[in-house]
């Protein structure tokens, strides 16, 4: 499988103005939100610094906390399953579907079935399957994955939404007002949500000592889809497990704010237990995460609590778009996962950034990503996986900046150094710099022929 | 006090006068500067791109020449968090951690290390808007960061340049957002890096300045690549020359 080109995506994304400036602005102004609200914090860094050290002894006690969940969980009458990868984890839910005879699905957002590919398998085994949130909704309507893990459909302008709209639904396109598409939404979900047969969820948190499981959203959705129909599953990352309440109230005043700036959201919903004569399902799933688990380097990523706060800030991923990443996670923290998920596919994401470090800045559970993405550049090279051209230079510019004598002779103003020159300055030839902005002249003379010139 | 000079490729190449005003301004200030005159390069090019073992040549050149010096001073903060926080390709040695350990940017040695307060021949009768890399923000520490919230504000550069006579400083949105240059970033992301810089420059053109000023070279390159580009007039100089007197 070939690598994803998330230059290329992004140089595509930019030639399409419209989109690349609302997109910057909106993201941008997220970040702002949540700069002002954090400063309301005073405490801010302590909670950081908390919520890290909660997050670093829950993974480093994974197994007993998993299975303390297990227990609790099991005894509030919730049915636990142990999903290994993707594909168990879809199996177990089209298995426990089946038995109920359940065609209908609901659904709230969750970035681990998108991981999954949950919906599509459901779908080629005869599942209707809705998502209920907006932005979910407004993607799976228009076929394209989340374009950004908090907001998916961040990417589209309210015009693009009443596009999809209106020909979803028939809806009136030249109506952008942001009410009136709200209420295309739920005019033409809330059917589906009351004749549904099953409800799924996703996780923010898994709480060991209550067994529950915990959402944290604002439109209510996932209350709905975890409430309305008799049968509820929840998918949950096995690195969603925390120990306790006391636990989740250092996560809950940092989730949002970090998110979206606000103190807390619409709605922080714990599912405990069945509803009356109902059945809970929760699928704990690896998929990959026991294997990072114990890569020494690349572990801290599984501290992520999701809130987005990394790609609202990323001045790279605000200028590319989220499908520029052509993965289930963008952006900071989407570049240091996704390596683990294919190593070829995902061998260029480390290279778009800037490592500006922004990111770390504002993860609210202190991930150092920036080092993380610095420290997978190497691995690609370790693994054969930088692009020839650029391995080529770099090996050309090891060479010329270890030899001195080369290196005076690839400075010096002459014909053979125009060619020698620009390969260490800029790493390869300056065609790809200079096709948006001017290239720097070399000076008529060095500093080092200046220096002999005038001091030795 | 002597201390080692170093002059980064990026700046012997296309930026010489920013090497001289540097050496000019250690001078005056009283330092005994030694230029290693077999210097190339601080490996930085060949490590960001994930290439440790192509610049692990370069770095061991790099220890030769400086780990003899108590101060190794480089007018780019890009340059000295490479040295200093990530200059690892080399085998480890006394010698490696010693030049980890002694260098310094320029802004550091003059702020921190000879405390200079004044620069009483220099004038800058100018609107400056300041730029400060990000490795010189978030990899050396020279300026706070925006997004510490609660931290003190300070900034290293700003306070230097303040000591100069006539110097006007304009502000601008997202004053510490990256310009988008980011070492070979430039050129193997150059649609995204291009549009940063842009970004960038239309929020500092926002302000009206006459000069972008920073500590770092390297982004400037970049963004006068920009501003030559859009044909616009403002004009670009290195912290050092303004210190070391230039008036324009």
């Amino acid at each position: 499988m070939s690598a994803i080109d998330q230059a290329l995506n992004a140089a595509r994304f930019i030639e399409d103005r419209t989109h690349e400036k609302y997109f910057d602005a909106l993201m941008w102004s997220l970040r702002e939100a949540r700069d002002r609200s954090a400063l309301e914090v005073p405490e801010w860094e302590e909670l950081r610094d908390l919520a890290s050290a909660i997050k670093e002894h829950t993974l480093s006690n994974l197994a007993q906390y998993l299975e303390e969940f297990e227990a609790s969980a099991t005894r509030n009458g919730s049915q636990v399953h142990w999903a290994l990868d993707a594909h168990e984890h879809n199996q177990i839910v089209a298995d426990i579907l089946n038995r109920h005879g359940a065609k209908n699905l609901i659904k709230s957002k969750s970035m681990l079935t998108e991981e999954c590919e949950t919906r599509p398998f459901l779908e080629n085994r005869g599942v209707s399957v809705t998502e209920t949130d907006l932005g979910e909704r407004i993607q799976q309507l228009d076929d394209e994955p989340p374009a950004h893990i908090v907001g998916p459909a961040f990417q589209k302008t309210p015009q693009d939404i009443a596009n999809v709209f209106a020909r979803a639904y028939g809806s009136d396109a030249s109506n952008t007002d942001v009410v009136y598409l709200a209420h295309q939404m739920r005019e033409h979900t809330r059917p589906l949500i009351e004749k549904a047969d099953a409800g799924m969820t996703g996780a923010n948190f898994a709480v060991a000592e209550t067994g529950a499981v915990v959402t944290v959203t604002n439109e209510g959705n996932a209350d709905l889809s975890g409430n309305v129909p008799k049968l509820r599953i929840c998918s949950v990352g096995i690195e969603k497990i925390i120990p306790s309440n006391r636990d989740l109230a250092v996560f809950i005043r940092l989730l949002s704010r970090s998110s979206i700036g606000l103190p807390i959201t619409q709605y922080t919903s714990h599912f405990r237990a069945p509803r009356e004569g109902g059945e809970m399902h929760i699928i704990l799933v690896d998929n990959g995460r026991s294997a990072r688990l114990g890569m020494e380097k690349f572990w801290p990523s599984l501290k992520c609590i999701r809130c987005g706060a990394c790609m609202n800030t990323c001045p790279v991923y605000r200028r590319s778009g989220g499908l520029s990443y052509g993965s289930t996670y963008m952006g900071p923290i989407g570049i240091i996962m996704m390596p683990t998920f294919g190593i070829r596919r995902y061998s260029e994401l480390p290279f778009s950034s800037t490592l500006n470090g922004s990111c770390s800045n504002v993860c609210p559970v202190k991930i150092d990503i920036h080092e993380q993405i610095y420290a997978w550049r190497g691995v690609m090279d370790e693994k054969h996986q930088v692009k020839l051209a650029k391995k080529t230079a770099m090996a050309v510019a090891g060479e010329v900046l270890s030899h001195p004598e080369l290196y005076r002779i690839a400075t010096s103003a002459t014909e053979t150094s125009l060619k020698l020159l620009p390969r260490f300055a800029i790493y390869n030839d300056l065609n790809a710099w200079g096709k948006h902005r001017e290239t720097p002249e070399p000076a008529k003379q060095t500093f080092h022929q200046w220096y002999k010139e005038h001091r030795q | 006090m002597q201390i080692g000079l170093v002059i980064p490729c990026y700046l012997d190449v296309f930026y010489p006068e920013v090497g001289i005003a540097t050496l000019e301004l250690l001078e005056r200030l009283g330092v005994s500067v030694d230029y290693p005159f077999d210097q190339t390069c601080c490996g930085q090019p060949m490590a960001n791109s994930g290439c440790e073992s192509d610049s692990r040549a370069t770095e061991e050149h790099f220890i030769r020449l400086f780990s003899r010096f108590e101060y190794i001073v480089i007018p780019s903060g890009s340059c000295t968090h490479h040295v200093r926080n990530k200059f690892v390709a080399a085998p480890p040695s006394a010698e490696r951690d010693h030049v980890s350990q002694h260098v310094f940017d320029l802004v550091e040695f003059l702020h921190d290390v000879l405390k200079v307060k004044e620069f009483p021949w220099g004038e800058f009768p100018h609107k400056v808007a300041l730029h400060n890399s990000c490795s010189a923000i978030r990899g050396i520490n020279m300026a706070s960061m925006s997004e510490r919230v609660h931290d003190a504000e300070f900034n290293k550069p700003k306070a230097l340049l303040q000591a100069v006579k006539g110097i006007e400083f304009v502000e601008f949105a997202r004053h510490d957002e990256c310009c988008g240059f980011g070492g070979t970033f430039s050129a193997t992301e150059e649609a995204v890096s291009a549009k940063m810089g842009y970004d960038k420059l239309g929020f500092i053109e926002a302000s009206h300045p006459e000069y972008i000023v920073s500590s770092d070279m390297s982004c400037l390159m970049h963004l006068q690549g920009c501003a030559r580009r859009l044909g616009t007039e403002v004009k670009f100089r290195h912290l050092a020359q303004i210190l070391n007197g230039d008036r324009q």
